[in-house]
């Protein structure tokens, strides 16, 4: 499209207006219903919006939404949280962006703030998102620690592009010690049985997706198995949870978990374990198990995308099937799948929402109904509100995750090679 | 490897079995298998152990006991069995789900197609539409459609809306027209209209195929349904009964509770946005070659779509289609959080009223897996005879 834009004239606002909107008699009729229709439907949202919304119950329950029942002299820890969290974020992405001018896959041409600008158009309902919530705040500090968060991005970045390609292996282990230090460091203050808002939306989602992803990748593996036990058991585990709904597995979870595992476990006499599951750890084991058997068989998809002369070359090295599956066919495969396993992140991240239905978490969806039953707002009707906020957040996350998968898809040349 | 070389030099030289390939092969399994089957083994153990400490019967007896709770919108009385009430919520998913499918499939094709409209308008709501709705958590959509539509947005029932005398929607109950008569005489009509509907098809394909005259399939098969339904119709004595609202009180048609239709609502508008996306995939994936031709053979707009893109492009979006069908059939269960009594809303309830907690999920689950089994079958029967023989 854009490489055809130099010699095309461009085109004026009426030859736009005419091939666009009234092409031909038909096609004028179609635009005039679509635009009384689609006009209403805006005005009508607008209204909603600016003029007969009461937006103050999300104003006041802000908090709420955000860190649930966190408590309020210690927000600091979250706080503190979401800035590690995007200093890390930009080291990543300073590792990629280098990997990119190695690779001479970038466009040096572009400066520092078209670069900017470029990550501002790109993340825009972000941006959108994250200006609307500090609007809303009453104080400075949310702003002060969203400043901070994009300084850590910024600062990380710098120093990724600065780090050896090498070390994105001990950066991913230490990224991984940084998140288990970070649970622990918001576990202090409030066990994490009792959190809530989008905090436990996220920290379920990103933990079982770490926890399920290492699972889902056997499983694939398993399920083109030479070996036929090893395909049977692959095959009936991601058949079977394929095929229930995950609130069953939730609600059974729920009560039934605790049924399954004795309370105490002896380990070698030295020591007991308490073994009785808590309620955080029930969800995280459903998500966990449950989303293992989708990244299998986008895994599987991954694998088989990858052409057999490649396996066969590896094996003409001499190399094990182990070497060759290390190696060779998982890097290409996972490679390949990476934009599919995004999309599984954000259906997991919006499944979340079914922990709260079903194992009564104070999640960010449960707390747009809760809020609506607080004194000062009870039975005034204002479900819509904090539902239509609460909507929003969610879809400021998927959007832009799922726009940004969109954008790697095209990078990697996934279905073009 | 090893095989040719241990024949050409005879038995001295063959691997220990503890080198051999396939020896480590099946030990490998065999304690892969062994102990996936020893911690299910364990895990049924605990379970066994546990539930008589507590005293919780563990076998399926539970479901012929007296299920003490009334379903709304049934006959289905307290002192009947688990296992009707679970039959209730079968139906109720059935209900919902097939509703959902066709209407999903309907909007989902239609706005498929209005996101590569010509038409700027037309494609930019489109958009808006499949990217708003698809990011969204399906639960959010149900809770919304539930609290903030049908209960908040409908008018009460004093001054429900009235479509014409054939429609009433308030924010107790909806109802809409219905048969009227005996359920085997309409079972009986649709079954002989869709026989002749099939038959007359194949009679003018033969025609077709025979003098080379458009075959127009289609509009005879709806002819001969509706010709020979009405009259089988007409034979049983049946008829249709519209809704009326006699001051607060609804009388006639059938009742639609504001739970169904909000789960109705949210299953149809969120699957149609995936299905949109397959449509829209789809239709792009058929080569362009073949509407070229269709346009250099002077075929409408219209033409071009119906019999040289969408039959294609259908081809293409099956198996992903069915996937969604699948997913739809799941999400029903999502009717539990607006206590529309499908399936898990039973089985929650019948647990809550006592009856035992891991048998009664542990039904639930194996009849969505029975349930899923038999769609995608449906779908892989459907898709082997889509498919282009080659």
């Amino acid at each position: 499209m854009t490489t055809t834009a130099p010699t095309k004239a461009r085109a004026t606002p009426q030859q736009w207006v005419r091939s666009n909107l009234f092409r031909t008699p038909l096609d004028a009729v179609v635009s005039v219903v679509a635009a009384i229709g689609g006009g209403y439907v805006i005005y009508r949202f607008l209204r909603f919006v600016f003029v007969t919304g009461r937006w103050e119950i999300v104003r006041r329950n802000l908090a709420l939404f955000i860190v649930g029942a966190y408590d309020r002299d210690e927000l600091w820890r979250p706080a503190l949280s979401l800035i590690v969290l995007a200093g890390l974020v930009g080291v990543f992405a300073g590792v990629v962006r280098r990997r990119q001018i190695e690779a001479g896959t970038s466009d040096p041409t572009l400066t520092m703030g078209q670069r900017v600008v470029d990550l501002l158009k790109r993340l825009w309902p972000a941006v959108l998102g994250v200006g609307l919530m500090l609007s809303l705040t009453e104080t400075i500090t949310p702003t002060l620690i969203f400043i901070a968060a994009v300084v850590a991005a910024v600062v990380g970045r710098l120093i990724g592009v600065r780090l050896p390609t090498a070390a994105l292996g001990p950066l991913i282990a230490a990224a991984f010690v940084i998140g288990v230090a970070m649970v622990w460091l918001l576990a202090q203050p409030l066990g994490w049985d009792d959190w809530g808002g989008l905090m436990l939306n996220l920290f379920l989602a990103g933990i079982s997706i770490t926890l399920c992803f290492p699972l889902g990748v056997l499983l694939a593996l398993g399920r083109r198995s030479k070996l036929p036990l090893i395909r049977a058991v692959s095959t009936t585990y991601i058949e079977v949870f394929r095929g229930v709904p995950l609130i069953a597995l939730l609600l059974m979870a729920n009560v039934a978990l605790g049924f399954f595992v004795p309370e105490t476990i002896d380990v070698f006499g030295l020591f007991e374990v308490d073994l009785v599951p808590g309620k955080v750890v029930r969800a995280i084991v459903v998500f966990t198990l449950f989303t293992a058997a989708y990244v299998a068989e986008i895994v599987r998809g991954g694998l088989q995308s990858v052409p057999k002369g490649q396996i066969e070359a590896g094996q003409a090295q001499g190399m094990s099937p182990f070497s060759v599956t290390t190696y060779i066919v998982l890097p290409q495969a996972l490679r390949n799948v990476i934009p599919a396993l995004v999309g599984q992140f954000i259906s997991l991240f919006k499944d979340t929402t079914l922990a709260g239905a079903a194992m009564g978490f104070l999640e960010l969806l449960s707390a747009a109904q809760a809020v609506t039953k607080q004194p000062d707002f009870s039975g005034q009707g204002l479900i819509a509100e904090t539902l239509v906020f609460v909507t929003f957040v969610f879809w400021v996350g998927s959007f832009t995750m799922s726009r940004e998968s969109q954008r790697l898809e095209g990078k990697l040349g996934v279905g073009s090679r | 490897m090893g095989d040719t070389l241990n024949e050409t030099r005879g038995d001295d030289t063959r691997p220990p079995w503890w080198r051999n390939v396939r020896v480590l092969g099946w030990l490998f399994q065999l304690a892969i298998a062994g102990s996936a089957l020893a911690f299910v083994a364990w895990l049924l153990q605990n379970f066994q152990k546990n539930s008589e400490t507590s005293g919780i019967p563990t076998g399926f007896d539970y479901l012929d006991q007296p299920a003490n709770f009334p379903i709304a919108g049934s006959s289905f009385r307290p002192t009947q069995s688990v296992w009707d009430a679970t039959v209730v919520g079968l139906r109720n998913t059935i209900y919902v789900v097939v509703v959902g499918i066709v209407l999903a499939t309907v909007l989902g094709i239609l706005v498929g197609i209005a996101r590569l409209s010509r038409n700027w308008l037309v494609s930019r709501a489109a958009t808006i539409y499949v990217e708003t709705l698809r990011n969204v958590p399906l639960l959010a959509i149900i809770t919304f459609a539930y609290l903030a539509m049908v209960l908040s947005a409908f008018p009460r029932v004093e001054n429900a809306w009235r479509v014409g005398d054939i429609a009433v929607f308030s924010n107790r109950a909806a109802a809409v027209p219905w048969f009227e008569g005996s359920a085997w005489w309409v079972a009986a009509s649709l079954i002989a209209g869709l026989v002749a509907a099939w038959l007359m098809a194949k009679w003018r394909q033969s025609v077709s195929d025979r003098s080379g005259a458009p075959s127009l399939s289609a509009v005879w098969g709806v002819a001969a349904f509706f010709i020979v339904a009405g009259i089988v119709w007409a034979v049983g004595g049946l008829g249709v009964t519209t809704p009326s609202l006699d001051g607060r009180k609804l009388t006639g048609g059938m009742e639609v509770a504001p739970e169904y239709l909000a789960l109705l609502i949210a299953l149809t508008i969120y699957t149609a946005s995936h299905i949109a996306e397959i449509v829209r995939g789809s239709i792009q994936a058929v080569d362009s070659g073949q509407s070229e031709a269709a346009s250099a053979l002077a075929l409408s707009a219209g033409q071009r779509m119906t019999y040289i893109v969408l039959p294609q492009a259908m081809r293409i979006a099956i198996p992903p289609l069915g996937n969604q069908y699948l997913n739809l059939f799941k999400n029903s269960s999502l009717g539990v959080v607006i206590s529309y009594f499908e399936l898990t809303k039973v089985t929650t309830t019948a647990v809550g009223n006592g009856q035992p907690a891991v048998p009664a999920f542990a039904f639930l689950m194996l009849i969505y897996l029975i349930g899923s089994l038999i769609i995608s079958r449906m779908v892989n029967i459907g898709n082997k005879r889509l498919q282009l023989a080659e």
